[in-house]
Formats: structure tokens, C-alpha cells, sequence
């Protein structure tokens, strides 16, 4: 059996192919990641539509974590990423360094869908979206 | 006679870690104290509000160690705004007309280490480190990097607040860390979340605040104005909308929020304000909320820390309490707390830390979630 995706927001296509969801408000125009029946943002009501979000986006910030919970590998990137065409989403940078000067605001990343197996104990079975370098 | 409330009595007691106490206790200790403050007893107390994240029903398990006296309680849980608002819900009771003398209490029992929120995303499998980090380290590590990214603001700038924190924290006996620990000392402590290193975060302890507060009219009649601190503004908000919010908790839009309310209700700003106590949860925070509250122009924050404007003696002082970072932040108590320091100050009996002269203080929490309440107080 494929792995499960480990977040809502995460939905896998008929063809197998995992991609991230979000809601678009046709009253405001914003998209939020996820499903959402009524626009957190300007309180319009059953205005929200289900979008694919794009898998390409740019580093908005981060932190390095060295200090965490038992069976998670540090340290990681906890990174914030604004997708290209709307959505923010958190998640790990991998394939960085884990150190300030080797980390660029506003570089772009590109989505990618791993085993959550590579992150945390206990992670087999599950699939998560990680960031990597988009060049 | 005008509506204003006004704080009669106010106590906390000293922070730090009492294995074998319950919150109700720790509560009804700094609950005596407030009232010893202002010559009452616990019949006096027309009804209760009882702030804490961890305990239930921990106001009416207060009165049972004190005297149950079937007066109303109400039990506040709002974060690490949680001590602010039971302070907020007594002070709009008196306001509303329909009592002179109220309690609010803030205590809490803290477990060790980090503060993990619950799993409220509805995913398969715990997720922290696995889609980022959501701990407190990590919040407010992104804090201080998005005042990077926008502004520049250095890790040394950021280590610098826990310098001047736990320098003041050597004139608080109340604090749960009296020591002061030099910029080096700061910079290569052990880093949790870049840029915070272990100095940069404030400490889970246990503690208990409390605070009696009174109608103008009853403070007069009962001869307690002139010791008083009067409630110039109390605003609580909710968090706004914000475009990264959801994913990224954002506590400056919210602060400021407060904060604009606070200073339209007591029709000052910024400026006429003499020393502050805001929530510097972690040493980054403190630097975005010197912005947040006014204190200085959007992006000066840094800039404003390294004038020294914000340490004992300069313009403005920031937490000579020592802050949540040297005093500890027990959530429930902490709202109550920062009154107390303000409180002190105003009246004259700070003393080795008092600020000369003050006359206006505010006071600051902000909780994840989002709450955030910033009280106005003035010297009666
Ligand atoms: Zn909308």
C-alpha cells in the first residue's frame, strides 16, 4: 500500500501523484492552505473553492532547530514558504546546510512529497512534503 | 464620581519550583498577600476571576484554603494572556456598575521543558520536526527572523535583551533567576532555535499573582486611594487576519492591535508612558514589541535596545522586573505579575529597581492563538 499522507492538505491524484490543497475565497481572493467552509480572512461565507496549490514557491523564513522532541533528527530547517500563485505552508528545508549564512530569504524551493520516515521515528507508512532548492 | 477602577491591593509571590504545591495553593497564597496589601479580608471580595491554562476550577479550590464564601467565580484560561484577562473581566464588572470589589488571581503549575500545543491539525501522526517546528522556541525564533529579514536586526541584538533583562532581574528578589548573565554568556549558551539560545528563553516555573480592584467611589470611602493605581485602559484583543498567520503564528499584529485600543481609551500615546513590562516570552520578542507598542519607529527596534533607552535609568525602561526571561512565566500569573512590577513603580516601592518618577506604566501579555492584552496605569 502507497504511503498515507501524514496532513489534510495533502491529497494524493487518481494517478498517484501527491499535491497540496487550499481554499480560494471569491470574495476577497485569498487562498489559504487547506479546506476551509467560510474565508478566515474577510468572514464571506461558502465563497471558498478547493485549488491545487502550486509546488514551486520562495523561503518567506525560518529557523534552524538543534533542540527538539525525543526521536525527531537535529538538527532540521523549520521553514515558512509562500507558494507561487497563493498559500503559505510550513515545513523542513532539507538538502541545505543548516547554517544562517548558507540560507537565503527569498530563495526558491520547490515541493517535494518524502517519507515522513526520513524526518521522525515512527514515520514509516506516511508520506510528508518536505522543501529542497528549486536550482 | 467617575466610573474609573482602580487596583487597591496587589502581590505575587516569588516564582519558582514547588514540586509539592497544587495552583489552588500557590493562589490562595498570593490571594492573602493582595488582600494583606490593602487591609481586606476575603469577605470583602465581592466575586472572583481565577486565571489558569493548567488547572480547572482552580477559584472556588482557592476558597477552600481561605474561606468559601459563595461569592462568584469564574475561571479564565486564555493563554499566556490568561492572568491579564481575569484582571480585564473584575475591572469590567466594577466598570459595569455592579460591584466595588473584586479579585482576580492568576496561578499556575508548570511542567519541565518545552511547551508542545496539542495536535489540532487533525494529521496521522505527530508532526513536529516532521512539517517544521511549531514549539515556542520556534515561533518565536521565526519572530526574530522575519524582524531580520525585514530589518537586519543581528542575533547579538536580539542576545543583548536577555543581557539587560537578567542584569535587572539582580534587583528583583521576586524573580525566580537573580543572575546576571554577560553577552558572551548569552550568545554561546546552548542554541535551542536559531537565533535563541538556551539565555533567551524564559523558564517554566510555578507561580501565583493577585490583584483586589475597586470602584473610585468605595477606594475613597474605605481610604484606600491613596496607596491605588488607577486602571487608565485595559484592551484585549483577538488575532486579526494576517496573510502567514495560519502556518506562522504572527503576535505583532495583534499586540499592536491592543495596544492602539489601550492608548485611544486613555487618550495617551506612546510617549507619555515611563516603563513597561511586555512579554518577552523570549529575547526576540521583546525587540519587535518595543515597534508593536510604539515605543519606537517600525524597524528602530534594535537600534532603540542598543541606545540603551530600555534599560534601568534610560528613557523608557523594558522589564526591570527581569522579565518573563529572569522571572519565570507560570502562563496563568504572568498577566497579574507584570501589574504588580508596574504597580510598585507607580507607587513608590519598587525599590533597588524603582524607576525615579514614573507616573504611567503599561503592561503587556500576548498568548499564541492569539490573545493579547495591554492594560494603562497611572500613579492615583
Ligand atoms: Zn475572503
Amino acid at each position: 500500500m502507497a504511503d498515507q499522507p501524514v496532513a489534510p492538505h495533502t491529497v494524493i491524484s487518481t494517478g498517484g501523484e501527491p499535491y497540496l490543497v487550499g481554499s480560494h475565497c471569491s470574495a476577497c481572493g485569498e487562498t489559504h492552505l487547506g479546506a476551509f467552509e467560510n474565508c478566515p480572512a474577510c468572514t464571506a461565507r461558502g465563497q471558498m473553492d478547493e485549488v491545487r496549490l502550486s509546488n514551486q514557491g520562495t523561503l518567506y523564513n525560518y529557523t534552524i532547530v538543534y533542540r527538539s522532541l525525543p526521536g525527531v533528527t537535529v538538527p532540521f530547517i523549520s521553514a515558512v514558504v509562500d507558494l507561487d500563485g497563493g498559500g503559505t505552508i510550513r515545513g523542513n528545508l532539507l538538502e541545505v546546510e543548516p547554517d544562517p549564512s548558507k540560507i537565503a530569504f527569498d530563495m526558491p524551493v520547490k515541493v517535494v512529497f518524502r517519507s515522513a520516515a526520513d524526518a521522525v521515528a515512527g514515520g514509516e507508512g506516511y508520506l510528508a512534503h518536505f522543501f529542497v532548492p528549486a536550482n | 464620581m467617575s466610573n474609573d477602577v482602580y487596583i487597591v491591593g496587589i502581590d505575587m509571590i516569588k516564582f519558582g519550583r514547588f514540586e509539592n504545591e497544587k495552583a489552588e495553593r500557590l493562589a490562595a497564597q498570593a490571594t492573602l498577600m493582595a488582600l494583606d496589601d490593602c487591609g481586606l479580608g476575603i469577605r470583602d471580595i465581592q466575586a472572583i476571576w481565577a486565571g489558569s491554562c493548567n488547572a480547572t476550577m482552580m477559584g472556588q479550590r482557592m476558597l477552600h484554603y481561605i474561606g468559601q464564601t459563595g461569592v462568584p467565580v469564574v475561571n479564565v484560561t486564555n493563554a499566556c494572556a490568561t492572568g491579564a484577562t481575569a484582571f480585564r473581566e473584575a475591572w469590567i464588572a466594577i466598570k459595569a456598575g455592579l460591584y466595588d470589589t473584586c479579585l482576580a488571581v492568576g496561578a499556575e503549575k508548570m511542567g519541565k521543558g518545552m511547551l508542545v500545543p496539542k495536535n489540532s491539525q487533525g494529521t496521522a501522526i505527530p508532526t513536529e520536526g516532521l512539517l517544521g517546528s511549531g514549539v515556542m522556541p520556534s515561533v518565536f525564533a521565526k519572530m526574530g527572523m522575519e524582524h531580520t529579514r525585514k530589518h537586519g536586526t543581528t542575533f547579538e541584538q536580539f542576545a543583548r535583551v536577555s543581557e539587560k533583562n537578567h542584569r535587572h532581574s539582580t534587583l528583583n528578589p521576586k524573580a525566580m533567576y537573580q543572575r546576571e548573565t554577560p553577552l558572551a554568556m548569552v550568545m554561546e549558551s546552548e542554541m535551542i532555535a536559531y537565533p535563541l539560545t538556551k539565555l533567551m528563553c524564559s523558564v517554566n516555573v510555578d507561580g501565583a499573582a493577585a490583584a483586589v480592584l475597586m470602584s473610585e467611589k468605595k477606594a475613597k470611602q474605605s481610604g484606600l486611594i491613596n496607596r491605588a493605581v488607577k486602571v487608565r485602559a485595559s484592551a484585549l484583543a483577538s488575532d486579526p487576519f494576517t496573510a502567514r498567520n495560519l502556518v506562522m503564528q504572527d503576535v505583532n499584529t495583534v499586540t499592536r492591535l491592543a495596544a492602539q485600543n489601550a492608548y485611544e481609551m486613555a487618550e495617551l500615546g506612546p510617549e507619555d508612558v515611563n516603563l513597561i513590562e511586555l512579554h518577552d516570552c523570549f529575547a526576540t520578542a521583546e525587540i519587535c514589541h518595543y515597534e508593536n507598542l510604539g515605543l519606537c519607529a517600525e524597524g528602530e527596534g534594535g537600534a532603540y535596545l542598543d541606545s540603551g533607552a530600555t534599560q534601568l535609568g534610560g528613557q523608557q525602561p523594558v522589564n526591570v522586573s527581569g522579565g518573563l526571561l529572569s522571572k519565570g512565566h507560570p502562563l496563568g500569573a504572568t498577566g497579574i505579575a507584570n501589574i504588580y512590577e508596574i504597580s510598585q513603580h507607580l507607587r513608590g516601592e519598587a525599590g533597588a529597581r524603582q524607576v525615579e518618577g514614573a507616573k504611567i506604566g503599561l503592561t503587556h501579555v500576548v498568548g499564541l492563538g492569539s490573545a493579547c492584552a495591554v492594560h494603562l496605569l497611572e500613579k492615583a
